[in-house]
């Protein structure tokens, strides 16, 4: 029952990561209809600024998330504008080997400022265990959580409730209709590569503060996949649910069958849901019988 | 004065050499990659080798992605079945060299065949990440299947050998893949002027009209992915031959992506494309190092980010294209013999 309970809490800061990744990547698929495969590499990015804002610089930790943020917008913006603008309306290859190229761009600029060996996180989380019923769990993990799930709810609400998030939700479903609503598309695209951006940023402080700061953490876009997949390329709560949901998968496989499964089986699942429900469970289904 | 090129009948059309100057074109680079290798040194062969290697994979990948419009990111996990069919087929089964080549053209197209069936609900964005999956799970199978493939330990292949002669040098292999290569371009030449191949461009274009053509969809996206794979697999083979070495690391999603660059800095749907494809990107980067090292000796500290350098200069230079070239250098190519051409009016 322990190791039942330890990895259910694993498992859940896990999957409270793989959403919050998963939220930047629904953010641009909605707004705009672009994968963005560098969503790893601005995981890796921000990591790296705050480390680099910490460590180097030497501000306090609460400076440098704030410092990290504003990057992340620029640097959400600027990809934005120089790269995916001028491919608006382009077919879905070039749109997807854009984004490719882009991150092999930020990967290079990464390693040449900051080496490719991995570095310890300043810890600005406190790291004791905490036990809870019996299972031991971080206390850096479990901040994870609730800081994800903070960002997540204040997502909601924003999309909710305030007039950016409204246009947003408005573009995400027809674009020309919002243009003749008065709302700015270009501004819309923007905003969400830069929220997309932040979001991906601030899991990549979360993560580095886990497992360190290193390449690693780019990884964590690609495993990111099977989430959207499965909570539907289109869906806020789909990538909330989806990343608890594979947080948990990845965790169980490993802890009960183990042999390296943990990695695959999410892929597996990824693939069995193209096939039976392509556009997985919240996402908005578009028929077409060819 | 010509106003470019016009043809007035269906034969001209389908013919392979549209204008009289191709056959000259074709001669001259085929006697050039005839004395070539007498006059090149140890490190060019192995570079035109690779290039050849390069090129044949992005023949292969074209015709799925370039020609049929179905995105891969399977490549490497399909050029990994090629490798090491060739290499367990040799080294297990105790099969001459030259025959492992075809078996595993055959494996990699049925393998290539099974990850294709998710393509008859899925298409675009959905397939991309369904063969994305592909790769990660036969990149997985093969590291974790120890007892089949030797997992993360690299299998070693006997060198191949014709007559008693050793062919894994630079030189006389060669040979084995320009002969290779000459078989892929004429079977893809040839196949878009079939049946078959007018299907794969119509499903390209348009899917929902060419099913109403009475194009069976799924059969051609199925032969597409076989088709494509086949030649996949005998870049696989030709590189385990080659190298005499078969590692897990050489087929990662890293150069599913440096196939997908491939096809795309070098023209989608155009197998002369595919070539100039491969020639750029294997030498974009041997051009980097030697830059690198010939500055070397000035700039001391060059050396240690040269290979941030290179993937820099790898991931520009495919945003580069996409953003001022989507069309790759058979495009830029096409440009520059037209304006001469058309020249002095080209418009």
């Amino acid at each position: 029952m322990d190791k039942f309970l330890q990895l259910t809490l694993t498992g859940l800061t896990n999957g409270a990561i793989f959403a919050l990744v998963a939220l930047g990547f629904v953010l641009i698929y909605k707004a705009s209809d672009v994968i963005n495969f560098a969503q790893g590499d601005f995981l890796l990015v921000g990591a790296y600024i705050m480390f680099g804002m910490v460590t180097q610089v030497g501000l306090p930790w609460s400076l440098a998330v704030l410092a990290t943020m504003i990057l992340a917008v620029a640097l959400g913006l600027v990809v934005e504008r120089l790269v995916l603008r001028p491919l608006i309306g382009e077919p879905i290859i070039s749109v997807i080997m854009v984004t490719i190229g882009l991150s092999s761009l930020l990967r290079a600029i990464v390693s040449s400022i900051w080496g490719t060996t991995g570095r310890p996180f300043p810890p600005f989380i406190p790291n004791q265990n905490i036990s809870i019923g019996g299972a031991v769990i971080p206390a850096d993990r479990l901040i994870a959580i609730v800081l994800a799930a903070i960002l997540l709810i204040l997502f909601s609400l924003f999309f909710r409730y305030s007039r950016e998030g409204i246009a947003m939700r408005a573009t995400a479903d027809d674009q020309q209709a919002a243009l003749s609503m008065g709302i700015s598309v270009k501004r819309v695209f923007g905003l969400a590569w830069s929220i997309a951006a932040v979001t991906a940023a601030l899991a990549g402080v979360l993560v580095a503060n886990i497992i360190g700061v290193s390449g690693v953490v780019a990884g964590i876009g690609l495993r990111v996949f099977p989430v959207v997949i499965l909570g539907g390329l289109d869906s806020i709560p789909g990538a909330i649910i989806g990343g608890v949901i594979i947080g948990l998968l990845e965790t169980y496989t490993g802890g009960y069958i183990g042999g390296g499964l943990s990695q695959v089986v999410p892929f597996i699942v990824l693939i069995l849901i193209l096939m039976v429900k392509p556009y997985g469970l919240f996402g908005e289904v578009r028929i077409e019988r060819v | 004065m010509e106003s470019g090129i016009f043809h007035t009948t269906y034969e001209k059309d389908m013919a392979l050499r549209r204008t009289p100057v191709m056959r000259w074109r074709i001669i001259l680079a085929l006697t050039a990659v005839l004395i070539f290798p007498f006059l090149a040194d140890g490190y060019q062969l192995t570079l035109a080798n690779q290039i050849g290697i390069a090129a044949i994979g992005a023949i292969g990948l074209n015709i799925l992605t370039g020609f049929t419009g179905q995105i891969s990111l399977g490549q490497g996990a399909f050029m990994a079945v090629g490798a090491y069919s060739a290499g367990l087929l040799m080294t297990r089964m105790g099969l001459p060299w030259w025959l492992t080549i075809p078996i595993a053209c055959v494996i990699t197209a049925v393998v290539g065949a099974l990850f294709g069936i998710p393509s008859l609900r899925l298409k675009g964005l959905y397939l991309a990440i369904a063969t994305l999956a592909a790769q990660q799970i036969i990149e997985w199978l093969i590291t974790h299947w120890t007892g089949l493939t030797g997992g993360v330990e690299a299998l070693v292949l006997p060198s191949p050998k014709l007559f008693g002669i050793r062919l894994n040098t630079d030189f006389n292999f060669y040979w084995v893949i320009l002969l290779f290569l000459i078989i892929t371009i004429i079977f893809a030449v040839n196949l878009f002027r079939t049946k078959i191949g007018r299907a794969f461009i119509a499903i390209r274009d348009q899917d929902i009209a060419a099913e109403v053509m009475g194009v069976n969809i799924f059969r051609y996206k199925l032969l597409a992915f076989a088709t494509s794979s086949f030649f996949v697999g005998l870049s696989g083979a030709l590189l385990a031959h080659y190298r005499g070495i078969v590692n897990y690391e050489r087929f990662t999603i890293e150069t599913s992506i440096f196939y997908l660059a491939v096809v795309i800095i070098g023209g989608l749907g155009s197998v002369s494309g595919s070539i100039y494809g491969a020639i750029f990107m294997t030498l974009l980067p041997a051009v980097l190092t030697n830059i690198g090292r010939a500055l070397g000796d000035t700039m001391p500290g060059l050396a240690g980010v040269l290979p941030f350098v290179q993937q820099a200069v790898f991931g520009i230079t495919i945003i580069l294209f996409l953003v001022f070239e989507p069309e790759g250098i058979a495009k830029i190519w096409r440009d520059i013999k037209d304006y001469f051409r058309l020249w002095p009016f080209s418009y």
